[in-house]
């Protein structure tokens, strides 16, 4: 058995947001050890109303070095945005 | 001395050396997290003793505040349970005392939402849901440590079996609380002390601990102001900037 306990990525929920947010990461055993240390590291100034924690090695992140092939092909297709329509005055937050 | 001050103080001196004990263990818990888990466990604690010795220092009337109530009142005067003045020991130890100190207070907080003391019945209802998540923490750490390794099984049960003899004090009821009984301020011992081993029973059983044996002989005295000398050093500590400085603010 490891003596490090696994790291974990934390995401919470504030007040008025609507989606989780990443705040940062934190180590524990288990999943119910990581919420409680999560409630205990990153919510002690009233911040969130719910908590997500992931184990950091289940997220599949894409390598920055694709980051031109992925990324820059949208850089000219401006049309892509729904900027060209004009919108109803009663239609907001889109 | 009034009933009803000394029943504010024994609460108040409880949260204030506990708070105290566990604030020594900032910056050196086992994980980061653990330690910020503590600190933030004897900030409610602190909380909690504002307004217990607060509402003491009005009562008592002689023009004292909180402050002078936590920071000038000799071992003598103070009236915390034994069980808080306990040293924090291995981290065992530390979450044992915790655990014995949450699951009592966690009844008691629920029995004085209802108190006729509509001053106490609001402590009470600022106070419960710390205490709850206190409790949960608690409860789960003597569980893990008790169904975790070997030594940490062994260790977690010594801690249970040492601190044991102090886990009863609060439900032995003087003059002071039985008057507090009488005037529906306070709950009843019996009520209060069947809800403690019910869940102290279950958390131990899925923590594969043998609980001690209920009917076994208790410390007592801390209540009443004779205390273990753990707690000069406590004091000794905590009190030393007011003596030296008084009136020093920072």
């Amino acid at each position: 058995m490891s003596k490090e306990w696994p790291l974990w990525e934390v995401f919470i929920r504030s007040q008025h947001g609507l989606a989780h947010k990443h705040v940062g990461s934190l180590h524990a055993p288990d999943a119910g050890m990581a919420v409680n240390n999560a409630r205990d590291v990153y919510t002690r100034r009233n911040e969130g109303v719910s908590i997500w924690v992931v184990r950091a090695a289940d997220i599949v992140a894409s390598s920055p070095s694709d980051k031109g092939a992925l990324f820059e092909p949208a850089n000219s297709k401006v049309y892509r945005h729904p900027t060209f329509f004009p919108m109803p005055e009663e239609v907001k937050n889109l | 001395m009034d009933h009803k001050l000394t029943y504010l103080l024994r609460q108040g001196d409880n949260a204030l050396i506990l708070s105290q004990q566990l604030s020594k263990l900032c910056g050196k818990g086992p994980a980061l997290e653990e330690d910020m888990a503590l600190t933030n466990v004897a900030l409610d604690l602190l909380g909690q003793t504002r307004m217990w010795l607060g509402y003491a220092a009005e009562l008592e009337g002689r023009g004292r505040d909180e402050d002078d109530m936590a920071f000038l009142r000799d071992a003598v005067d103070l009236r915390c349970c034994l069980l808080v003045e306990q040293p924090n020991g291995n981290y065992a130890d530390t979450m044992m005392r915790q655990f014995y100190f949450d699951t009592w207070h966690y009844f008691l907080m629920q029995g004085l939402l209802t108190s006729t003391d509509r001053r106490i019945a609001d402590i009470a209802e600022k106070s419960i849901k710390e205490v709850t998540y206190h409790l949960r923490r608690s409860g789960d750490l003597v569980v893990r440590l008790g169904d975790g390794t070997a030594e940490s099984h062994a260790k977690i049960q010594a801690a249970a079996n040492a601190l044991w003899m102090y886990s009863g004090e609060a439900f032995l009821y003087d003059a002071a609380d039985l008057a507090m009984v009488g005037q529906g301020v306070a709950p009843p011992s019996e009520t209060l002390r069947a809800a403690f081993l019910e869940h102290v029973a279950e958390i131990f059983a899925e923590a594969t601990l043998t609980m001690p044996d209920p009917a076994a002989w208790m410390q007592r005295g801390g209540k009443q102001g004779r205390h273990s000398e753990h707690l000069g050093f406590i004091l000794a500590e905590m009190q030393f900037l007011q003596r030296a400085y008084p009136g020093a603010e920072w």
